[in-house]
């Protein structure tokens, strides 16, 4: 499996990463090199395996139902880049 | 009595009880060091005025008889910790001016301990880096010089990079670092100290910025093994507010550096022996299993037949993990925003200054494994080899106690150096990420120098959870090591 | 029964499957202990969990388990001792950690069926796909600047139960009955308000259309449709529009739609048209969710009867008509008014007042069964006054009415009023001697044949009485008369 241009920029679209034509050459030829390497897994037989959910020996533990935070606005908006009012705001979105 | 800086933190905790300094004394001590060493780069943000007002809190306490395990210590803490009003960066651009509202649970602790925060220090962006050189904030400075007559500046390693230079360079007492392949033991042996990555689930992960959430662990980075026992005791325990944070009691690690391993079967596994590995690592690690055996421990040839496949298997499954976790880091909530014209570009904008080139690049590796149509080829086949890494383990601690590896491949290389080759960067963690995949114990304590005067260690391994017998059998190593090298940062080992 | 559209050129079949997405009634969120109240200031329900903050880690929230499962067994569905939580990544303002934690591959809900009664009486059998829990949304607000959307996470992390049925409906009206029934179920179970105006339960839409019996078309999803009215015309209109365009020899495209109530139609959605790429995967912050077949064993022996079986046993019981019945049970409430209504009392009687009366009054003045003004125990003691015999229905109809504008007792208004039922039997005959001594032509008539006046004789004797003399004594005493 090789990375050409286009499938680069469209993983750059998926994360959201602007990536400028001018690197685009190198991040093909980086991005190839990292998934040729980790190729050599394809030698492991897997047959049968499961894959592993978790290391910790334990279950998912349980919350109870009861509302222990109250109005932490002020914490929740202290680091917004560009809030309005109570709430934060983005460049618009047309639906 | 001796320089307050070389004493390490079990020393220092016994002076401040014993009252021949005091934490406000020790602390200004420290803050005075970090001055002289602002050329080494470790701190991003330096906290003096709450390290002092702490300090004067603690001398109370002290006083009144009321001293936490690690009441008075000034400690760093790596910048990956969201620390209640202090800037914390993750050595990010796209966390510019992010002060947390809350603190992490795992510094809480240590403040709750007693513990003084000195500042926050410097590491690799997010985590990602084997060098702290993918750092916004600039790369960190081995307090070490290679004696090969080039007095190059060297990497301390990464990630926790920062950390490892405040504890070998004396700027701190000891420090919290953060291991998700490698990023606490790699640096402790490229900076002649110890440091401890616990089993998964033994420090809660509440509250640090995550990276890889299936592998990250918090731990100390010290002076000493005593030192490492003494901090992760102060730093461990459940949390109700992590799902993986294991609920079981946190045992006295520092009563279990009894200094006796006879009988104890120690693994030395086979596939360790890698191709193109530098003579002196071998040597090294001959010296450690020697150590062992004359200590009285049975030393155990074993085999962990999946070895080199740890290392791309991180590959995978570490970017994937942090190509969702970094997701958050979208200008909207906090952090730096970097304007455009549609909410696209917002965010494109923003990612794409926000994040330096080894945080995208793993972005977008992780991107790809998880995208439709790649999934099960790369992720899913990861998660199985994770599952055969783990049976490794498994199997081999059916028949020892603890096992003896190398912790890095080499010593530590020059700034600037493997930075154009990120597979040749990556194989710094070839012997750390093994234990990371299969979440458990492992830590690098420093046991000799390179042909160059370089430190290296050897890592320890242990079951799940047992990190008490981890540190006894480091505790026996460092004894007989008997490493007393000191960087030339400190003034050429005198 | 048959629901083809009739094209230009020939007919063809819609076929419907439908996702609700059902509040689960808790008071914390899915996996933070913030609140989910209804309708609190912008961004005052939001814990740094909800907001993403760096570090922040989820932790489920046990009642929303248990009501996972609950749900589940009142879908006589299969539940997943071990489901998995996924993340679904995307980027969108009001999902703050760039994926909603939800369960894609292993749900805790397996496959289940639901039975809907549709208008002509009919059953029909819905199958059910799954139900898996997730995170809901913050909220974009579009209209408040001109130049930006604003965000409100109160909602972000609100546990959802996605309840995802197989394609099994052919028209707009099963549609509609499927998400009644199913709001049904929810509330029966307690485990969602159903409040659909609050956006506690609301449904996507994945309509097509075929040839009948042919392959399945292309599907639209028409989104986050938020009343029964809506989801039928949306799927009336969508059905149209799809059957248009293949027709004129288009292709339907594959897209996210739309409904806009205002102009009755759907449209596609241009900020979701980006193909996506959810990568989902296994939330590392969260374990597999593992429970005990115990635990589920104890909420199967604790479930309430639940519509299709109260049902049933109202008919056995009461004598019920399968469709009054089905009206009866919808709400479980109305139910619990009914019981204590029938109880000791003409059950079809009290059938009849409650479906007709009642309901009729209560929808006239825009209320539910909650804001009656008439109680269970109020409206028995006026059914007790028809049976026996102390008013007429006529009557009762009159008091009913009275009843419920000004909230007063049955009694006290037939007896201020002087409503109670001539049974005397000599006042009556003086009425029917009157009414026969002002109508000799028409006794001649009847007396001719024409026996149809007969009731005409009744009528005049019950206007005399002003409403108030017992028909049957009425009826026995003229029949005496005339025929006798
Ligand atoms: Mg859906
Ligand atoms: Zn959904």
């Amino acid at each position: 499996m090789s990375l050409d241009k286009a499938t680069v920029q469209n993983i750059a679209h998926l994360a959201r990463i602007r990536v400028e034509d001018e690197r685009l050459d190198a991040m093909v030829g980086e991005l190839n090199a990292i998934l040729g390497w980790v190729e050599q897994l394809s030698e492991v037989d897997t047959d049968g395996v499961p894959p592993l959910a978790s290391v910790t020996g334990h279950g998912l533990p349980m919350r109870a139902d009861e509302v222990t935070e109250g109005d932490l606005s002020e914490k929740v908006l202290a680091n917004a880049p560009d809030p309005a009012g109570q709430f934060y705001s983005v460049p618009k979105v047309i639906d | 009595m001796a320089d307050l800086l070389d004493l390490s933190l079990v020393e220092a905790r016994a002076a401040l009880d014993r009252g021949e300094t005091s934490s406000v004394e020790l602390t200004q001590v420290y803050i005075d060091a970090i001055e002289r060493g602002a050329g080494l780069n470790a701190f991003i943000t330096k906290t003096p005025e709450k390290a002092l007002a702490m300090a004067e809190a603690s001398d109370v306490r002290i006083a009144a008889g009321e001293a936490g395990a690690m009441e008075g210590l000034p400690i760093g803490i790596k910048d990956l910790f969201c620390t209640e009003g202090v800037l914390a960066t993750a050595g990010s651009h796209i966390l510019d001016g992010f002060k947390p509202t809350y603190e992490s649970t795992v510094t809480a602790n240590l403040w709750r301990n007693g513990a003084v925060m000195l500042g926050k220090l410097n590491m690799d962006e997010f985590a990602m880096g084997s060098a702290n050189v993918t750092s916004y904030y600039g790369p960190v400075v081995n307090p070490w010089r290679a004696q090969d007559g080039g007095n190059a500046q060297l990497v301390p390693g990464g990630s926790s990079g920062g950390s490892a230079t405040a504890v070998s360079g004396r700027l701190a007492l000891a420090a919290t670092g953060t291991d998700t392949g490698g990023s606490i033991r790699q640096p402790a042996s490229f900076t002649g100290i110890v440091g401890l990555k616990p089993t998964y689930g033994r420090c809660s992960r509440w509250g640090v910025v995550a990276f890889a959430s299936s592998l990250d662990q918090a731990g100390p980075l010290t002076r000493d093994v005593a030192d490492a026992a003494l901090m992760l005791g102060a730093m461990a325990g459940h949390d109700p507010k992590d799902s993986t944070s294991a609920d079981l009691a946190v045992p006295d690690f520092s009563a279990a550096l009894t200094g006796d391993i006879r009988g104890l079967r120690i693994g030395v596994p086979a596939e360790y022996r890698m191709d193109g590995m530098p003579g002196e690592i071998e040597t090294l690690w001959q010296k450690g299993v020697q150590l062992m055996r004359e200590a009285g421990a049975e030393i155990v040839d074993i085999s962990l037949p999946h070895t080199k496949y740890a290392l791309p298997t991180y590959y995978i499954i570490a970017p994937a993990e942090a190509s969702s976790n970094l997701a958050r880091y979208d200008g909207v909530r906090f952090g730096l925003r970097v304007d455009g014209d549609s909410l696209d570009e917002m965010y494109e904008n923003t990612r794409a200054e926000g994040f330096g080139p080894e945080v995208q690049r793993r972005v977008m590796i992780g991107t790809y494994v998880l995208s439709a149509g790649y999934y099960d080829a790369y992720y899913v086949k990861a998660q199985k080899v994770r599952t055969l890494i783990r049976r490794d383990f498994d199997q081999a601690f059916e028949t020892v106690d603890a096992i003896l590896t190398p912790t890095a491949p080499s010593d530590a290389f020059a700034i600037g150096e493997n930075e154009d080759d990120p597979i040749k960067m990556y194989l710094n963690d070839v012997f750390t990420v093994p234990a990371s995949m299969a979440g458990l114990p492992g830590m690098s304590v420093p046991v000799g120098l390179s042909d160059r005067g370089l430190p290296l260690g050897l890592q320890v391994l242990a079951k799940p959870f047992d990190e008490a017998t981890m540190l006894r059998v480091a505790g026996v190593l460092e004894q007989a090591a008997d490493f007393d090298a000191v960087p030339a940062y400190l003034g050429g080992g005198t | 029964m048959s629901d083809l559209i009739t094209g230009e050129t020939g007919d063809w079949e819609v076929v419907i499957g439908l996702e609700i997405h059902a509040q689960v009634t808790t008071k914390a969120k899915l996996f933070s202990g913030a609140p989910t109240e209804f309708g609190a200031e912008p961004n005052t329900q939001v814990s740094l969990v909800d907001a993403a903050l760096p570090g922040m880690l989820p932790v489920i929230n046990k009642e929303v388990v248990r009501q996972a499962v609950r749900t589940g067994l009142g879908l006589g569905a299969k539940i997943n001792l071990v489901s998995v939580f996924d993340r679904k990544n995307y980027f969108y303002p009001d999902l703050p950690q760039g994926y909603q934690i939800s369960q894609y591959q292993q749900p805790i809900v397996g496959e289940g069926e639901v039975e809907v009664e549709l208008e002509d009486g009919s059953e029909k059998s819905i199958g059910i796909e799954r139900l898996h829990l997730e995170q809901d949304a913050g909220k974009s607000v579009h209209d408040l600047h001109p130049a930006k959307t604003y965000i409100d996470l109160n909602r972000s992390g609100v546990a959802l139960m996605e309840i995802v049925s197989k394609p099994d409906m052919r028209s707009a009206a099963e549609a509609g009955a499927y998400v009644r029934k199913m709001r049904s179920i929810l509330r029966y179970l307690g485990t969602c308000d159903g409040n659909m105006q609050e956006g506690s339960l609301r449904c996507d839409c994945n309509v097509s259309v075929r040839r009948p019996g042919e392959e399945l078309g292309t599907r639209c999803e028409i989104k986050n449709v938020n009343s029964i009215r809506f989801v039928q015309q949306a799927i009336d209109y969508e059905a149209r529009r799809q059957v248009e365009i293949v027709e004129e020899g288009g292709e339907i495209a594959q897209e996210t739609r739309l409904f806009d109530p205002n102009r009755g139609e759907t449209r596609s959605m241009r900020s979701k048209e980006d193909a996506h790429d959810y990568r989902y995967f296994p939330d590392p912050d969260l374990l597999p969710l593992e429970i005990e077949q115990s635990f589920v064993d104890a909420l199967a022996a604790d479930l309430p009867e639940l519509p299709d079986a109260k049902k049933m046993r109202f008919v056995e019981q009461y004598g019920l008509a399968p469709h009054d019945a089905d009206q009866i049970v919808e709400d479980r409430e109305t139910a619990e008014f009914y019981e204590s209504l029938a109880e000791g009392r003409d059950a079809k009687l009290a059938a009849n007042w409650l479906l007709g009366e009642l309901f009729a009054a209560l929808n006239k003045s825009d209320n539910t069964l909650a804001d009656s003004p008439i109680s269970a125990d109020g409206f028995g003691r006026l059914l007790d006054m028809i049976s026996d015999g102390t008013i007429s229905g006529r009557i009762a109809k009159d008091v009913f009415v009275e009843m419920f504008e000004s909230g007063r007792d049955a009694e006290a208004i037939v007896e201020e009023k002087g409503l109670r039922q001539v049974s005397d039997t000599g006042a009556i005959e003086a009425l029917v001697d009157g009414v026969l001594a002002e109508n000799p032509d028409k006794i001649a008539e009847y007396k001719g044949g024409k026996d149809k006046l007969f009731g005409f004789f009744i009528g005049q004797v019950m206007k005399k009485s002003q409403g108030k003399a017992n028909p049957a004594l009425v009826n026995e005493l003229m029949r005496t008369r005339l025929d006798g």
